[in-house]
């Protein structure tokens, strides 16, 4: 008997190229920005837009109307008005919750509403349910949606099929924005990393995202990296500015930074911004709140001061 | 359920740019001068205090030198007198050299290796408990950023200690079935440019063979030196085991002539490095030679070229170029040129120069105003001789001496820059075609101590790495250093080796 993969037609095969990645050299670029020493003014400075760039998340099977209002308002007053904290970028939820999400939001506030969409976290769901589930989160209101890539096909060599169906999502988004999900911890190397970057942005993707945050390793530093890298040779080739939104274990004011500082000298100041860099966080804001009011206050509060999400 | 809806905007740091809208070429360029810059983050220099004055180390004791001639040791980021700095005549050398030949044959040649080692180790743990202090007090005497002498220096310094302490007592094994006796007293030259490492590099094998040293630091950089010799005191060390005795160059020839030393060790230029072996010709001294550099790293079209662009980097940027290994010529394959430039262009807009004791500074200062000037000079040549240059436009602090990171583009094999080592932040480029014409290019140099192989081939690694004629080569990356591997040179770039099983047989009479 044949196997599937046989029977198909001959897939082409090395139509997507991307450079080599050596991982060694990566992980101790990567290493290398979290020594930066960020303190007093660029660290109060990089907190608050480390806010800024969050998409606060809750992607849970428990979630209810409730739990996202919670999490919309969190988004919207992140802290006490006196430490002049802006909004967070979006909330991020599950299609089921974008009505609700948009409702508690207003109808153009400036937190937008992101969804998963294409049977997040595995993605092994038929093409035609993943784009009615994006036109049903756009449809209830959601500005921005997070799709995830086809793991299986991408490990199979199925790149064209990668493609093709982050170019359909990308069509059946509209207007909303594509955030593409790589989900590196199952692609597990660099080069399938940078290649699949290469993919989703020739394919479309507004923004590439590292991980659904369902699946250990999530967002990593030398993971991001390579990710950054294939974004700034695409701007060259392209002039197009692609987004970069790490995902899941990013989960304190120290590791936001060395982030930031990641972003600011592989692309440049150009990309901090909420419109080209996000963090995708659901614990992360308290801590970098409680460093603001360290920053500003000289001394540490309470967990207990700084609201739930 | 409405929440109201908050005046406040999301702040944008950057001016609003309009996403996926595309950018013309001529205008695709990175943003390296927004407005989130860091804070200035020192390490407080005022915390470590530097005596007034530095004596000679003889005989476990600070002395005076005989001609009561100091010279100023200066700080070269602020160009402020940091202490006075004892001058070693004749006189003070004849007692260095006898006080380590009375401790050589006192107490060190007739030590077990085992209590040898465990000196050795007290130090190594000693240096790591001030490795702090140490990596201040070295990155003020000789400008080189905090982050390096923390991060490289320091950690190296106490790692070969640990690593030729476990060698004092397992010598023969080091040479299966033969007989390695220690030497006598060694006389060690060492450069500025790693001033404690180098002298880590040297006292550590040499006393883990049974040797006793006397140790010249260079002119501008003793400071540390001196500190090693406090710590040699609370290890206990027993008197004369290390002599230090500091001076100009003078100072070291007449180490160098000494009758009563049994080996000469020289970390510097070649040509002092040639004038000490004329000198050394016919004695019965054993010499080794550790000398200049001009390498060359190899980019071929299949590298992992941004992981490449970082090594390139490293390589010659690191401790401001002042590295003998430097990687000073790139040789890049002509279909990647264009894409390499560029990267490099956009790498060096984002190292940060200027004070050395900030964390954050990649690029601390020159040495020294004459070595400060040979690099101009230099980098005049080459755009004399009709290289292009580029240079980081950063903003240079008004006092010390500082030289921007610059890369020099259209160099041909017979400038000044692609031959002579400058010594300083100046990388050269050029081209190649196939892997037989790098090798060719590469090895075209009266040099020969390191070279760098940047490919994702691993046969193209192994055929390099045969055919270049170079002491130390690097693959995938660059200016990597270990106790365990040894580093010396080829062709004029000198012999010997240190570090390493084969760094123990510069140090031994082995029988």
């Amino acid at each position: 008997m044949k196997s599937a993969a046989l029977q198909k037609p001959a897939v082409s095969f090395g139509q997507f190229r991307a450079p080599a990645v050596d991982a060694v050299m990566a992980e101790e670029r990567a290493a290398s920005f979290a020594k930066r020493s960020i303190k007093t003014s660029a660290k109060l400075a990089g907190l608050k837009m480390a806010v800024s760039m969050m998409d606060l998340t809750t992607l849970e099977g428990k979630d209810t109307p409730g739990k996202v209002a919670y999490l919309c308002r969190k988004a919207f007053q992140p802290a006490e008005p006196k430490y002049g904290v802006p909004p967070c970028a979006a909330v991020c939820v599950y299609p089921n919750m974008v009505k609700y999400a948009r409702k508690f939001l207003g109808a153009d506030s400036v937190v937008h509403v992101a969804s998963v969409a294409t049977g997040f976290p595995s993605g092994q769901f038929p093409l035609r349910t993943k784009l009615e589930e994006v036109r049903r989160a756009t449809g209830d209101g959601a500005d921005e949606i997070d799709m995830v890539i086809d793991r299986g096909a991408f490990l199979a060599g199925d790149h064209t099929r990668v493609f093709d169906e982050i170019a359909a999502t990308k069509e059946a988004c509209g207007p909303a924005h594509l955030k593409v999900i790589l989900e590196t911890g199952e692609l597990v190397t660099y080069d399938n990393v940078r290649l699949a970057s290469e993919i989703a942005m020739q394919a479309g993707a507004d923004f590439i995202k590292t991980s659904t945050g369902k699946i250990t390793p999530a967002a990593t530093m030398p993971v991001t990296l390579v990710m950054l890298e294939a974004i700034r040779d695409y701007f060259f080739a392209t002039g197009v500015r692609v987004g970069m939104k790490p995902a899941g274990g990013i989960r304190t004011a120290k590791q936001a930074l060395a982030w930031l500082v990641m972003v600011k000298e592989t692309l440049g100041d150009d990309w901090l911004t909420p419109d080209l860099f996000r963090f995708g966080a659901s614990t992360l804001v308290n801590d970098v709140l409680m460093q603001i009011a360290k920053s500003m206050d000289g001394n540490y509060q309470a967990a207990d001061y700084f609201s739930m999400p | 359920m409405k929440i109201m809806k908050s005046k406040a905007k999301p702040i944008k740091l950057a001016a609003g740019i309009p996403v996926q809208s595309v950018v013309p070429l001529h205008s695709r360029r990175l943003n390296f001068d927004g407005n989130w810059d860091y804070a200035p983050a020192p390490e407080e220099s005022k915390n470590y205090v530097i005596a007034p004055r530095h004596e000679l180390f003889i005989g476990g004791k600070f002395v005076k030198p005989h001609s009561d001639t100091y010279f100023p040791s200066i700080n070269p980021a602020t160009e402020e007198t940091l202490t006075e700095i004892a001058s070693a005549d004749e006189a003070d050398v004849d007692k260095a050299v006898k006080a380590a030949r009375n401790a050589y044959e006192k107490d060190w040649s007739k030590m077990p290796g085992r209590e040898r080692g465990k000196y050795l180790y007290r130090i190594a743990r000693i240096i790591q408990e001030k490795a702090r202090e140490l990596a201040a007090l070295e990155t003020m005497d000789g400008g080189k950023p905090i982050k390096e002498s923390r991060d490289v220096d320091l950690p190296l310094v106490a790692a070969h200690f640990f690593y030729h302490a476990g060698w004092a007592d397992k010598l023969k094994y080091a040479f299966p079935g033969r007989n390695p006796q220690s030497l006598g007293v060694a006389g060690q030259i060492i450069p500025w440019n790693f001033p404690l490492l180098m002298a880590a590099w040297k006292i550590a094998p040499a006393l883990a063979c049974g040797n006793t040293v006397v140790l010249k630091p260079a002119e501008t950089t003793s400071i540390t030196a001196m500190r090693l010799a406090q710590i040699f005191q609370e290890a206990g060390l027993p008197d004369g085991v290390v002599n230090i005795i500091t001076g100009a160059g003078e100072t070291g020839a007449v180490l160098v002539n000494h009758p009563g030393v049994d080996k000469i060790a020289f970390t510097g230029s070649t040509e002092v490095g040639k004038r000490i072996a004329q000198a050394l010709a016919g004695t019965h001294k054993k010499l080794t030679l550790e000398l200049g550099g001009k390498a060359a790293n190899i980019l071929f079209e299949d590298a992992a070229i941004d992981q490449a662009i970082e090594g390139v980097i490293s390589g010659i940027y690191f401790n401001q170029g002042h590295v003998c290994c430097a990687g000073s010529r790139l040789f890049v394959q002509e279909g990647i040129y264009s894409t390499v430039i560029r990267k490099l262009r956009d790498r060096i807009r984002t190292l940060r120069v200027g004070n050395p004791l900030d964390k954050n500074t990649d690029i601390g200062a020159i040495n020294s105003k004459p070595q400060l000037e040979k690099i101009r000079m230099l980098v005049q040549s080459g755009v004399d001789e009709g290289a292009e240059l580029t240079q980081s436009q950063c903003a240079l602090p008004a006092k010390g001496y500082w030289f921007p990171p610059t890369f020099l583009t259209g160099v041909t094999m017979a400038n000044r820059v692609a031959q002579e080592e400058i010594f300083g932040p100046v990388l050269s480029v050029m081209t190649f075609r196939t892997p037989e014409e790098a090798f060719e290019r590469a090895n075209n140099t009266p040099y020969g101590l390191s070279a760098g192989v940047w490919t994702d081939k691993g046969s193209k690694i192994f055929k390099m790495a045969n055919k270049l004629r170079a002491g130390v080569i690097w693959a995938n990356t660059y200016n990597k250093f270990d106790p365990t591997s040894p580093f010396g040179g080829f062709k004029e770039s000198g012999f010997g080796r240190e570090g390493g099983m084969q760094g123990l047989a510069g140090y031994c009479r082995i029988t």
